[in-house]
């Protein structure tokens, strides 16, 4: 029984070190890639612009449920003014980072991790090898940045989004003065605040984008692999969020 | 044979994957300017030989030697140069399949050279006129038959000139008439350009048609090698089994079992 928990905290540790080797090999080889911007920018395209109507829909969702929630809860203290900096409040330092990140691991880390697994099940991993072309350099790396910076662009358009969505129902629907909505949220958001999500949303990019390319790369390279790369790269993804986001709330108090 | 024709030189070599070994004190020389055939049955090896003489695995034991290298002593910056004076094809091809036909032959010229555009795109048509797909240039990957992505691949192959072309199983899965034309460029590839050529495969009949020697590996090590007639001619029992096709030899059908009977009357739950 101790001997079991001893072997599983062993696995894990080994498995943690593996993923920050990994992760020195990608920053090691970044500066050679930056060097094709285009390459990178084709994976923003990917990661990013084709990730944006998922975001999109999901933060008017998400800020028309805080807009309902909150004004519910404030107009039992008569302060249904406050709900402006209410909504921007959690949408900028929580939920736009976190449930971006959910989302960006489900639709750009299971095409990332599909995408490298598929490429090593069908040799084309081997085939660049052979062509003396690193696939560090020339797939992983690119992939890897294109996440990276994608994923504080989507957290910010879900809190602008979102933003919008709580300021529909409040004001449109239930009536909360306008002015106030607005002024109210200017004057309590702080620089801080944004900071903390900006921090949130790159931290969090990093980490869905590494174990994304990390299973990929790393994949079974059987029908079978593939499936079990992406499922791990989403279920991992989510704890790791989801476990960052409490040690970075923590850190920023 | 002295020692410069030989472009691969591999001696004593040990090879073991998780304590199986693979290779025990293999030793194979291949030829500038040849092709050759290395052959076997299933399981014997042939691809992970292809993978030490392009350095994707390193032996245990032993020395290799290709084009004059050391694999063993190279570094990876080095295996890499080593590298882009071979090509290999793939048994499926490996295009990459977010490229074009076009853009899978261009890709090592944009990996490697700085060439103007102009140039890139006449050496590709070239190398796509010599398979046979020139037209074929603007398709996708996926559009493409299994034939003609072996072809595309080999013309990715040759595109920077390699002085060695690997053949990993090229006649798998081919319709005759593919397969007629893949047999075909191999020779013609070969001759003209001037390479070496190094085929694994199993299809004896194919096999012999394009070979001018022939290493047949059994057990891990050489159990015959000369031209394709030495070959058929060959009295040792391995080399008729494989070359005949027969179930029976020392080449067993069945993978090592307990005994049948005691395994068929034992009960089921106590294998």
């Amino acid at each position: 029984m101790l001997r079991e928990l001893w072997d599983s905290l062993n696995d894990a540790l080994e498995a943690l070190g593996a993923v920050i080797q990994f992760l020195l090999r990608l920053i090691v080889n970044t500066p050679r890639a930056l060097m094709r911007f285009d390459l990178i920018s084709q994976q923003i395209f990917n990661s990013g612009a084709l990730s944006l109507v998922i975001i999109m829909l999901s933060g008017l969702f998400v800020g028309m449920v805080l807009g309902v929630q909150g004004y519910e809860l404030l107009q039992r203290f008569g302060s249904e003014e406050a709900l402006g900096e209410a909504a921007a409040i959690g949408l900028v330092k929580e939920l736009g980072p976190v449930v971006t990140a959910l989302l960006f691991a489900g639709r750009a880390g299971t095409a990332l991790a599909s995408e490298l697994g598929l490429m090593r099940a069908t040799d084309q991993i081997s085939a660049m090898e052979m062509m003396a072309v690193d696939p560090i350099q020339r797939v992983v790396v690119p992939r890897f940045l294109g996440g990276v910076i994608a994923m504080p662009l989507l957290a910010a358009i879900f809190s602008v989004i979102g933003i919008y969505g709580a300021q529909l129902v409040g004001v449109q629907f239930m009536g909360v003065d306008a002015g106030s909505f607005w002024s109210q949220m200017r004057a309590s958001v702080a620089l801080s605040d944004i900071n903390e999500g900006i921090v949130k949303s790159l931290i969090f990019g990093v980490a869905c984008s590494l174990i994304a390319v990390y299973q990929g790369y790393y994949a079974t390279p059987t029908a079978e692999g593939v499936g079990r790369a992406t499922t791990y790269t989403v279920v991992t993804s989510a704890v790791v969020i989801l476990f960052l986001d409490y040690l970075i709330t923590a850190a920023f108090l | 044979m002295n020692q410069s024709s030989a472009i691969v030189d591999i001696q004593n070599l040990d090879y073991s994957v998780s304590n199986r070994p693979v290779f025990v004190g293999l030793d194979i020389r291949i030829q500038r300017g040849l092709i050759t055939a290395v052959m076997g049955p299933s399981g014997t090896g042939k691809t992970t030989l292809l993978r030490l003489i392009t350095g994707q695995v390193m032996a245990d034991s032993g020395s290799i030697e290709v084009a004059g290298e050391n694999l063993r002593a190279l570094s990876r910056a080095n295996l890499y140069v080593l590298r882009r004076r071979m090509g290999m094809l793939f048994q499926n091809g490996a295009l990459l399949t977010d490229l074009s036909v076009f853009e899978n032959v261009a890709f090592p010229l944009r990996e490697h050279t700085d060439l103007p555009e102009r140039l890139i795109r006449q050496l590709v048509l070239t190398k796509l006129q010599a398979v046979g797909l020139r037209g074929a240039a603007e398709l996708m990957p996926a559009e493409l038959s299994g034939g003609m992505a072996r072809r595309v691949a080999l013309a990715r192959a040759i595109v920077m000139d390699p002085e060695l072309l690997i053949y990993d199983e090229p006649f798998v899965g081919l319709d005759p008439i593919s397969l007629g034309v893949i047999l075909r460029l191999i020779r013609r590839l070969n001759d003209t350009l001037g390479i070496t050529s190094i085929v694994v495969s199993h299809d004896v009949k194919e096999i012999s048609a394009v070979a001018d020697q022939v290493f047949l590996l059994s057990g891990g090590k050489v159990v015959a090698h000369g031209t394709p007639p030495e070959l058929k001619f060959d009295t040792s029992e391995t080399v008729k089994q494989f070359v005949g096709g027969l179930a029976d030899g020392p080449v067993q059908f069945h993978f090592p079992a307990p005994d049948y009977f005691g395994e068929l009357l034992s009960r089921s739950e106590d294998p």
